[in-house]
């Protein structure tokens, strides 16, 4: 099937029919180069394409779908009675006290908006870097952007107490004699930062989406669809003229996304190195927070990109190549935060303040060591076994690996948030920490919501941007 | 110059091909410009490359749009957070200058961002004339697998033979030929 790239006018002039064993049902060659292997297996045509999308939203949901979504609703609604059990009674139903005022809520909050850091870097950053592999991963790894945003926003919601209350963070003119937003706090940051990153992610997902609605709206044979699609396309008709100023457009919201989701979390982060708690206050926090995002968000992709390409038999599109990119990405991201971790305890030692020395010691042999260990181990040294080629091609191994970051990188945010405040300057203020059922409902309940949505989002829109993955079919040809 | 024909132009007579394959209708569209026929637009199911340049069409000025909505955001954000801060009602926090401009540069940001990327997706839509309930016409299948290449006949000079055997020297697999474009 390879054809030599030293020949490419006998490529050029090879009449069709002589390859016609070979050829895909839309006339092109299909010659393929020695350097690059095809983003998407099966020989598809366009039509193909189309069809294997489209497909998977036109029968009935299956038995798993429906055992799927029960489960993830069961987990909703453990989260919904939490909730409305916190609102209702207060956050003394948590288990803060007076030493750790942030601890299970704030954990899951950075949690959940790092999740979503791997989507942008999908869609935006490898856009940038015309990395052509993202077009299979990119809609799914957005829409669990979107997602997981949600997810994080509800936690500081509802530390606030009064949720009803949280438009006081906008800066509008109001009745307390226009008592104004103090706009020197990293936490309005926050709130600045996570709207803008939110409301940038959903209409730079559905920039996306538009052309392949069209495409379902022009296929599918519910009248329900139909009008949901017509409507959601905006009358798309693949005009030249359209996709011309669309992709300029599209770029340039890839170009903005990509210095928002490195803000994020900076901001995110500036929430702890601006104050003075030994463990929080550090330069390093930035750079350190964004890799983190990166690498929790890119376990998380696959995760669901291993039980999505398996569920609904997209092995053709999400290729164990897409899985290895993918674990490389993670390689990188996961060494940068296990070098961090390793500057932290250096420079903790070093600083020659008993109180930043003591944080680090406390971290490793206090009473928190042992989630201090799991961060440890599941981030720094898993993620250093990317380096086998063995196991960055073997899905069973990275599915595994993919959750024992996930659960590692829960407990980095736990660690830094509740580890750092349990024992700070006064010994008298020690104090421990630990969660109530309340909270961790909440916990549950946030991923109730994000299996829930997820669920929906799979069967309503198209699972993989069709548009995009019908420009990579010939990746691998014609050079 | 821009060509003002867009989608905006309700009648217009037309002369259209249907391709099976990108190559087949970037190569018949720059073939049809060197001719003198007027290229009235293509239809893809996906972007091609080089069909912008085939087809003779300038890259899109959106590029500005994004620019200036974006500087629009920076000043409203600066403009904003200064005037709240150290004019209309000055709070001193921590013993922070009211005017604590480096703070106020990841607000400053955040603005930009959120103005450009909402002005320039809203202009495009505008442009493009996308909104809920716009009616286009739609090729058959061309949000599917075919490609389709629209002349327009602009007057009674326009050579359909001509057309035609251009369109069947690049493997079009129809013509199609009508009055009313909407």
């Amino acid at each position: 099937m390879a054809v030599s790239v030293t020949q490419p006018e006998v490529l050029a002039t090879a009449k069709p029919e002589a390859v016609a064993d070979l050829l895909p049902s839309n006339g092109l060659h299909p010659v393929y180069s020695e350097l690059r292997k095809p983003l998407i297996l099966g020989n598809k045509s366009n039509a193909d394409v189309t069809r294997d999308i489209c497909q998977l939203l036109e029968p009935k949901p299956g038995l798993g779908w429906w055992i799927s979504l029960s489960v993830s609703l069961v987990l909703l609604i453990i989260g919904v009675v939490a909730t409305v059990h916190t609102v209702n009674t207060g956050i003394g139903t948590w288990g803060l006290n007076k030493t750790i005022g942030w601890a299970f809520d704030i954990t899951n909050f950075v949690f959940w908006i790092g999740i979503g850091h791997a989507g942008t870097f999908i869609s935006a950053i490898l856009f940038l870097f015309n990395q052509k592999w993202r077009t299979s991963v990119n809609r799914s790894a957005e829409a669990m952007t979107l997602i997981a945003v949600m997810c994080a926003g509800l936690f500081p919601i509802i530390h606030m107490g009064r949720p009803w209350l949280f438009y006081w963070v906008l800066p509008y003119p109001n009745t307390r004699g226009t008592l104004w937003v103090n706009f020197r706090s990293p936490l309005l940051w926050d709130f600045f930062a996570i709207s803008t990153y939110f409301t940038i992610s959903a209409v730079f997902w559905y920039l996306g989406l538009v052309p392949d609605l069209a495409t379902a709206r022009d296929r599918t044979k519910s009248r329900l669809r139909r009008v949901l699609y017509r409507v959601m396309s905006l009358g798309w008709n693949g005009s030249n003229r359209t996709w011309s100023r669309y992709e300029t457009v599209y770029a340039v919201l890839a170009a903005l996304a990509t210095p928002l989701v490195l803000s994020v979390h900076s901001i995110v982060s500036f929430d702890f190195a601006t104050s003075l708690i030994p463990g929080w206050h550090s330069t390093i926090f930035p750079p350190y927070f964004v890799a983190g995002a990166v690498f929790s968000g890119f376990a998380m992709v696959m995760t669901l990109m291993i039980l999505v390409r398996k569920l609904m038999h997209l092995e053709d599109y999400i290729t164990p190549q897409h899985l290895e990119n993918m674990c490389k990405v993670a390689l990188l991201t996961g060494s940068i935060v296990g070098l961090a971790y390793i500057t932290e305890i250096f420079i903790g030692l070093y600083s020659g303040n008993p109180n930043e020395i003591f944080v680090i010691i406390n971290r490793g042999l206090g009473p928190y060591a042992w989630a201090y260990w799991i961060m440890f181990g599941c981030n720094a040294l898993v993620s250093q076994l990317f380096w086998f080629k063995k196991l960055r091609t073997s899905i069973p191994a990275i599915f595994v690996l993919s959750i024992l970051i996930n659960v590692g990188m829960w407990f980095e945010r736990f660690v830094i948030i509740v580890t750092s405040l349990h024992r700070d300057f006064l010994p008298s203020s020690w104090a421990m920490y630990t969660p109530t059922i309340t909270e961790v409902g909440l916990l549950v309940g946030s991923f109730g919501l994000f299996f829930t949505a997820f669920l929906i989002f799979l069967r309503l829109f198209p699972v993989i941007s069709i548009n995009e993955v019908k420009g990579v079919l010939k990746y691998a040809k014609q050079h | 110059m821009r060509s003002n024909t867009d989608e905006s132009a309700k009648v217009v007579r037309y002369t259209a091909a249907v391709f099976d394959a990108e190559e087949d209708l970037v190569s018949a569209a720059s073939a049809a410009r060197k001719s003198g026929f007027e290229i009235f637009d293509a239809y893809t199911p996906f972007p091609v490359h080089g069909l912008d340049r085939a087809v003779g069409l300038p890259p899109s000025r959106l590029t500005w749009i994004a620019f200036i909505a974006g500087a629009i955001g920076l000043v409203l954000g600066l403009t904003l957070q200064v005037w709240t801060s150290a004019y209309d009602w000055p709070l001193n926090v921590g013993g922070k200058p009211f005017n604590s401009f480096p703070l106020f540069i990841p607000v400053a940001f955040e603005l930009t961002v959120l103005f450009s990327g909402l002005i320039a997706i809203g202009v495009l839509f505008a442009r493009n004339r996308m909104w809920l309930f716009s009616k286009r016409r739609v090729f058959e299948r061309v949000t599917d697998d075919r490609f389709v290449l629209v002349l327009k006949q602009s007057d009674a000079s326009f050579d359909v033979e001509k057309a035609v055997s251009l369109f069947a020297r690049h493997n079009a697999i129809n013509v199609i030929e009508g009055d009313q474009f909407v």
